[in-house]
């Protein structure tokens, strides 16, 4: 575990608890003492253990109720249970294992018995965590290493994110709606030293200002209606790590000041918590607005915003960047074929044309859609015109290819495809015999699309 | 003498066995070390049906007994020592504090029936005091099993371990010195 593990003991003899927690002390752990069920309830609503060590026989509260309260509703601790017995209630024990304990000892123990059963429970959760992280990671698909993009100005960006990474500084991140930001952001955490811890992002435009407020700090159980349980914020969850916030202009004034406290100081509370929590978290940002016009609107705090902007990094339009378009395509190509378990499939050369002279108002994002789109209603060994959603007329700019037999190749290719390869129909249409038109095809090598 | 470390036998402990752990001492962490006329043994800390003696009893008696003059003061039993909560200890330290001791009954080969290694005890114990000794400059257990910091829940973990400290823990024992000695001085 990254953070050293905390564990509750609870015993009513002072002699137990005391020399359980010099030992645990030995190992490095935070060590919390309880000494009553009650007490440990207490505890465990206020902060979250990884391990609560419980001695089953105690005064009022005895360890089976204190477990069944830890674990149900009311507290619905995340620890794991480790219950203290001693020889003649060990079948009260084994009954504390059926209601959700994790295993008990009997007092004394040996000192390998404790150390196995606490480092077993340790190695479980940060497998658990590790577990949590990766699938964290292969749902979001970490796409650094596939920023594609050879122009002049995204080789400037490549040298910055290898600038900045390494450091710890807040960075920037502005561009239009789909060009990539998040990469960028993905790419910055990617290489820098926290790479293999969390990489959190958090869309903040999407969520209504009390949802973000909580999801970013988390809450306590009872915190507000409807919080029947203490759930770490994103803040928490990227710890040691890095947190994205994507679409920063879209927050809230107040979330803003909680924000910015939390920058400065680096620690924060959950909603409804008194407990500060300390965080060690790099904040990455971006927006698609305007955020000098947002404080000029007062929309937007100044200090978050000189705060944020520590590094900026501005992520070009695609229609600025065009000569990455071919790249990027095949890049698109390359991946959809593998996801949709197709053989791999070319571009046609008035197809890419056309993806060259479109404007791409939705950038990146959008040209991914288009391509995935062509790969799954295309049935050519090749992407075609007719595969993409927009057409040549619709550009306004009908583009020819300079070569005059190649014009002719195209045209007899789109001719035989809009008529089904009805070879008689479409030697009518371009006004030569069939005989002609079967000498072109074998010339032009043009072959019939399965 | 801001720097030495006062090594003492709770009860019957051979003298040689005192000043080779002086020596060990002296060598690996560069402290003086001085050995001070021995005590009785700790009766007081005797639990019978246990037939052990409470090591958490036996420090705050060690506490007390003190030189004004030490860093450290680490005492030597012959007696089988435990804490309430665990079947035994081979040792005991305040972490972060001034006094540890170390039980030599565990060190023993006869306690696992074997014959008798004169040389083996002395290691043992370097090893054993060494650890205690860093608890009281506040390190906690090493991940790495040939660090004397490792936890020694067995003798053949102390068996593994080497007599000295990891790079980092030597590095932390290193710092954790020098305040100490800052404080000592202050």
């Amino acid at each position: 575990m990254t953070k050293k593990a905390r564990i509750l003991v609870v015993d009513d003899e002072a002699p137990m608890r005391e020399s359980l927690k010099d030992w645990l002390m030995e190992e490095g752990y935070e060590v919390g003492l309880a000494t009553s069920g009650q007490e440990a309830i207490a505890m465990a609503r206020k902060k979250s253990w990884d391990v609560i060590l419980l001695d089953l026989k105690m005064p009022g509260m005895d360890g089976v109720e204190t477990l069944q309260r830890l674990k149900g509703k009311e507290v619905n601790t995340e620890a794991e249970i480790l219950m203290m017995t001693a020889y003649a209630t060990v079948d009260t024990a084994v009954q504390a294992m059926k209601e959700g304990a994790f295993d008990y000892l009997v007092k004394p123990f040996s000192p390998d018995e404790i150390e196995m059963q606490i480092k077993k429970i340790v190695a479980h959760r940060e497998l658990v965590l590790e577990n949590i992280l990766l699938r964290q990671k292969l749902e979001e698909r970490s796409d650094y290493d596939e920023i594609v993009g050879k122009s002049d100005v995204m080789q400037k960006i490549y040298d910055l994110i290898s600038q900045v990474a390494p450091t710890d500084s807040t960075v920037l991140i502005t561009g239009e709606s789909g060009t990539g930001k998040e990469l960028i952001a993905q790419a910055i955490h990617g290489n820098s030293q926290r790479c293999y811890m969390p990489f959190i992002a958090v869309s903040c435009g999407a969520l209504p200002d009390s949802l973000l407020e909580s999801e970013l700090f988390g809450y306590e159980k009872g915190a507000f209606t409807g919080a029947d349980y203490t759930k770490k914020g994103r803040f928490e969850l990227a710890d040691k790590g890095t947190l994205f916030l994507d679409e920063i202009g879209d927050i809230s004034l107040k979330t803003q000041v909680d924000l910015l406290r939390v920058l400065q100081q680096k620690e924060f509370r959950r909603l409804g918590g008194q407990e500060e929590i300390k965080v060690d978290v790099r904040v990455l940002a971006a927006t698609n607005q305007n955020l000098k016009k947002a404080i000029s609107e007062k929309r937007f705090r100044e200090d978050l915003f000189y705060r944020l902007n520590v590094i900026s990094i501005h992520v070009p339009p695609l229609r600025e960047r065009k000569e990455d378009i071919p790249l990027l395509t095949k890049a698109f190509i390359r991946r959809y074929c593998l996801e949709l378990n197709k053989e791999p499939v070319q571009i046609a050369s008035s197809a890419m044309q056309l993806l060259m002279d479109y404007n791409w108002p939705g950038n990146v994002r959008e040209l991914e859609n288009v391509i995935e789109r062509a790969l799954v209603i295309g049935r050519g060994i090749e992407i075609v015109t007719d595969d993409l959603p927009f057409s040549r007329k619709e550009l306004g700019t009908e583009s020819f290819p300079k070569s005059l037999k190649l014009m002719e190749k195209m045209h007899i290719k789109k001719i035989l495809e809009e008529l089904d390869w009805n070879i008689s129909k479409a030697a009518r249409v371009l006004e030569i015999d069939r005989q002609t038109l079967y000498n072109k095809i074998e010339k032009y090598h043009i072959e019939k699309e399965s | 003498m801001p720097k030495c470390v006062t090594i003492c036998g709770v009860g019957s402990v051979d003298k040689n066995l005192l000043e080779y752990l002086a020596e060990c001492i002296a060598a690996r962490c560069g402290l003086t070390c001085k050995i001070s006329s021995r005590m009785e043994s700790p009766e007081y800390a005797y639990n019978e049906t246990r037939d052990q003696y409470n090591s958490k009893m036996i420090l705050k008696h060690l506490l007390r007994q003190c030189p004004n003059d030490t860093l450290r003061f680490i005492g030597v039993t012959p007696v089988d020592l435990y804490v309430p909560i665990l079947e035994f200890v081979f040792g005991l330290a305040q972490i972060e504090g001034q006094c540890s001791i170390i039980s030599l009954h565990r060190l023993y080969p006869k306690f696992y029936d074997q014959p008798p290694n004169p040389d083996l005890v002395l290691v043992r114990l370097a090893k054993t005091a060494l650890h205690e000794l860093g608890h009281t400059f506040g390190i906690t257990h090493c991940r790495d099993r040939r660090c004397v910091m490792y936890s020694s829940t067995r003798i053949e973990h102390t068996d593994f371990k080497q007599p000295d400290f990891c790079l980092t823990c030597f590095e932390l024992f290193r710092w954790h010195l020098e305040k100490a000695i800052d404080q000592q001085s202050s």
